[in-house]
């Protein structure tokens, strides 16, 4: 429950604080943190829901635009990035740029709520 | 809690967030900020527009004063309904930047030497040329008379500043173009300024090459002696057939340059001027255009067509923009530049027009002697003169800002000295004189042509016109045909100009500009049409100095006249075949000559088969013309072998003569000095011997070319259309185009028709137009690209020129943004 809890949460916040485009875009690292602190975990699974709440939502986020837009742009950038021109794997190379971050904030919460 | 696994991951989160943050070093170039860029809140995803992105929106501005409704076709082409001028000009400005933001910003700080501010200090030489160039001074000084002179101008100018401003100030962070987030760099304010910085990027595409070809001429001069460097480079051109007919009286000139007494020692003949600088940027050779106009004598409806496709770089996004501006004093159509306000090449209800590049010499250098290496005093008609100096500040991305200190002299900036100089100047002082840097009203020459009714507005409208001097073709609904080449051209002694000149008195400066009316025109000429290919304006009969022949291609003009004087009963659609002609006038004269000095019995069978090839070419340079590709490929082999041994121990930069002076030298003799190689003691070679010297290059060349797959004429050629940064995965590559050089289709690899356009001046006008990009400068819009396929295989749009009343019912509009006072 915990699990799916965390990760649920941390993609709503990482959601929530990314409507705040002014605000730097790795933001989410800090409610990631919080999720983190505020749900005890273990670290491998603090790392994990952190993992998987923002890279589920940024993929998700991510198709959302491209599919509209037939893939042109992410046709074009999975050229110059260089990904084979595959929009697939960025969309993969998105959620997994994005879930390391959460992931590793994450990770350090558990530390904190850990016991030494 | 855990401290050291704690420590351990806040520095792993802490680092990776850094690294993300960061732009790394990839190759030559730096990648995005890649957490920021793939941020699907933040980055390029934002920039991925649906394709069926709805364009509707009202938007009010601040200080409107009427009302303005833009339709928007299904082209994605704006058509702007305003109740007053100044407001039409403030949503033009509000639409370019919504649709071209990045490019026009991007074109403004290459022309103002800003591209290490934002790439960093791999481009610090492009703004060292840039500023040492004066564009910034140029456009300053345009700038002041325009607001001091020009009211309706400045107010328009001002007006489309506010209009782009307005846009960039409406953007959410995660809404700016594609580009910013891949360089990581954020819009700025525009500035009027930024108008006049595009108006001298467009001097700087059409007339700089003399900034550096006048170098390169002095050193051939210095290299060959002024003898052979006349035949290389000569000014004499046999086929010639000029804008303004052969025969045409001109009157008395008002000025005759007085040549300077010393010309010969201390001007044609003086060897110690040289300069082995070399300028980083070079304008194309091939910016040039075509445009001609039909009168109603050779058309089928009685009504004139005009016809214009200027020859420029090929980009993504377009240089072009279409639009429609429509207000109680004028309804215009056409072709407008991102970054500045009106029509540039276009039509309104009443007349037509379009432009080619006069390709005058309009820029100079002069050899300057300062009292020592401060640079401020100068030595100028027998006494020292004190220099101003301009300061240029390079701001450096990531780095130390670059300072440029020029002296100013009499003549202008002094561009290269001991500071700025490739490998050795020579200790050389080289002022510049620019006719882009002189003050005037030239944008207003559009600004009233967008309103011009007959003959005597476009007379007037073009009579404002300065850099870069172009021939302005006209049509009116009432019948009128004409042209004109207009700008402010120098009136020159023979060869003044060509070389660098001596500057240390006024006996060498400019002597006067030549009246605008003696500029070479016509009107309603009896042969029913006029045009123009960048050839010379006139024969050798008009009072004045062109400038050095090799600025002039001939054969383009050619192939137009000889076709417009056999063609009768005319149709948009004819000219629309002329615009897209693939004939080769220059192949036509060169292949008897190529032919003429083959001995076909010495030939091995690789050989006789290129050589049949070329014979059985029907001289149409399509896209499956294997023979184009021969042609080519044995002709420049033919060059190298005339030339190389001549060229090959110049230690400076010296140029290559131009097609023309091979192939008329060959027409003319049978014996050409330059055909025996000078390494050869003992034997003096023929052009017949160069010939299958040529043939045996070419050969080798054609069959690894053969191998791989690249013979035919199109994927030799194998034309693209490049994004401003060169990137390949947002350019359009291997296009099917064929033409190329000499050809009326003047597409290149990466240059030609960057908007062809046909006007039919019939009562409710019926236009054709094309150009190779499309309406939005995001790549991740559909409209980035739309029209190039149909650029490339010879399709026209039907123009939407309407009037709001019918534009509301128009099936083809299909979306409307209103703009109301805020």
């Amino acid at each position: 429950m915990k699990f799916i809890v965390s990760i649920i949460l941390t993609a709503l916040l990482a959601f929530a604080v990314g409507l705040f485009t002014t605000l730097p875009w790795y933001s989410f690292a800090i409610t990631s943190f919080t999720v983190g602190v505020a749900i005890k975990q273990k670290s491998f699974n603090a790392f994990i829901t952190g993992f998987l709440g923002v890279a589920i939502l940024w993929v998700i986020l991510a198709a959302l635009k491209d599919i509209p837009n037939e893939h042109l742009l992410s046709s074009k950038v999975a050229s110059i990035l260089p990904l084979g021109g595959s929009w697939i794997v960025l969309l993969l190379v998105t959620g997994f740029v994005g879930g390391l971050v959460s992931g590793f904030a994450a990770l350090t919460a558990s530390f904190l709520r850990s016991k030494a | 809690m855990r401290i050291v696994p704690l420590l351990l991951s806040a520095v792993c989160t802490i680092a990776l967030v850094g690294a993300l943050n960061k732009q790394l070093p990839v190759g030559g170039s730096k990648t995005p900020r890649l957490g920021y860029f793939l941020s699907p809140q933040h980055g390029f995803w934002q920039n991925a527009d649906a394709t069926n992105m709805d364009y509707n929106g009202e938007v009010r501005l601040d200080g409107l004063q009427g009302k303005v409704d833009v339709y928007i076709d299904d082209r994605l082409v704006p058509h702007i309904y305003a109740d007053q001028d100044v407001d039409a000009y403030y949503v033009q400005g509000f639409i370019h930047a919504k649709f071209r933001l990045w490019q026009m910003e991007f074109q403004t700080h290459v022309a103002a030497g800003r591209l290490s501010e934002i790439v960093g200090k791999e481009r610090i030489k492009t703004d060292q040329f840039f500023r040492r160039l004066g564009m910034v001074y140029g456009a300053e000084n345009t700038q002041r008379y325009v607001e001091k002179n020009n009211p309706d101008m400045k107010a328009a100018i001002d007006a489309y500043a506010r209009g782009v401003n307005a846009y960039i100030k409406s953007l959410k962070p995660e809404q700016i173009p594609f580009e910013y987030k891949l360089l990581d760099y954020k819009p700025e304010e525009w500035t009027s300024l930024k108008t006049y910085l595009f108006q001298m990027f467009m001097s700087y595409d059409l007339t700089a090459r003399g900034a550096t070809t006048d170098l390169q001429m002095t050193n051939a001069r210095n290299y060959f002696g002024y003898s052979d460097f006349n035949k290389l480079f000569t000014n004499v051109q046999d086929s010639l057939d000029p804008i303004i007919p052969k025969g045409t009286v001109y009157a008395k000139p008002t000025i005759v340059p007085k040549v300077p007494k010393d010309v010969d020692t201390a001007y044609l003949n003086n060897f110690n001027i040289g300069s082995t600088a070399t300028s980083p940027v070079v304008p194309q050779k091939g910016n040039g255009s075509n445009n001609w106009v039909v009168g109603g004598t050779k058309t089928k409806s009685g009504k004139p067509i005009l016809c214009n496709d200027p020859h420029l770089g090929l980009n993504l996004p377009s240089l072009w923009f279409e639009v429609q501006i429509s207000t109680p004093t004028h309804n215009t159509y056409g072709a407008s530049f991102p970054g500045s306000p009106a029509v540039i090449i276009g039509f309104n209800d009443s007349i037509a027009w379009g432009v080619t590049n006069a390709g005058r010499d309009v820029i100079d250098y002069y050899d300057m002697k300062f009292r020592d290496s401060s640079l401020k005093e100068y030595w100028y008609n027998g006494k020292w003169v004190n220099a101003d100096t301009r300061k240029e500040v390079i701001k450096v991305k990531d780095s130390a800002d670059q300072v440029e200190n020029m002296a100013m002299t009499v003549y202008g900036p002094v561009m290269y000295d001991h500071h700025y100089k490739n490998n050795s100047t020579g200790g050389k002082n080289l002022a510049l004189r620019w006719t882009a840097h002189d003050a005037g009203s030239g944008l207003l020459t559009f600004y009233l042509l967008n309103r011009a009714k007959n003959y005597d507005d476009y007379l007037a409208a073009i009579a404002h016109w300065k850099c870069a001097g172009q021939n302005f073709a006209f049509a009116s609904h009432t019948g009128d045909i004409a042209i004109k080449q207009q700008g402010t051209f120098v009136a020159r002694w023979k060869r003044q100009g060509d070389f660098i000149l001596p500057g240390t008195d006024s006996t060498y400066a400019w002597q006067g500009m030549i009246p605008v009316e003696e500029n070479p025109m016509i009107k309603n000429p009896t042969r029913g049409f006029v045009s123009s290919a960048n050839q010379q304006s006139t024969d050798s009969t008009y009072p004045y100095y062109l400038g050095a022949a090799s600025n002039f291609p001939i054969y383009r003009g050619l192939t137009i006249n000889r076709k417009l004087t056999a063609m009768t009963g005319i149709t948009p659609e004819d000219m629309q075949r002329l615009q897209m002609n693939n004939y080769n006038v220059f192949a036509e004269m060169a292949r008897p000559v190529i032919l003429k000095y083959t001995n076909e019995s010495l030939l091995t069978a690789d050989e006789k088969n290129y050589i049949s090839l070329l014979k059985n070419w029907d001289l149409n340079s399509e896209v499956d013309a294997k023979g184009a590709t021969v042609f080519n490929t044995i002709w420049d082999s033919l060059e190298v072998v005339i030339y190389k041994d001549e060229f090959a121990n110049a230690k400076n930069n010296v140029g290559w003569p131009d097609d023309p002076v091979l192939l008329e030298a060959l027409l003319k003799d049978s014996a050409y000095s330059f055909a025996d190689n000078i390494n050869t003691d003992n034997k003096k070679e023929t052009i017949a011997d160069c010939m299958m010297e040529a043939i045996k290059l070419a050969t080798a060349a054609l069959q690894s070319i053969d191998k791989s797959g690249n013979l035919a004429w199109g994927t030799f050629k194998d034309t693209r259309v490049n994004h401003l940064l060169k990137i390949p995965a947002l350019s359009r590559l291997h296009l099917p185009i064929g033409g190329g050089k000499h050809i009326i289709n003047a597409t290149t690899d990466n240059h030609g028709p960057s908007w062809r356009m046909i006007v039919h001046l019939t009562d409710d006008i019926e236009a054709y137009g094309v150009y190779p990009g499309g309406q939005h400068g995001n790549p991740g819009n559909k409209y980035y690209d739309s029209f190039v396929d149909s650029w490339a295989t010879g399709k026209y749009y039907r123009l939407l020129f309407i009037k709001k009343k019918d534009a509301v019912s128009n099936p083809r509009m299909k979306w409307v943004i209103t703009f109301t006072q805020a």
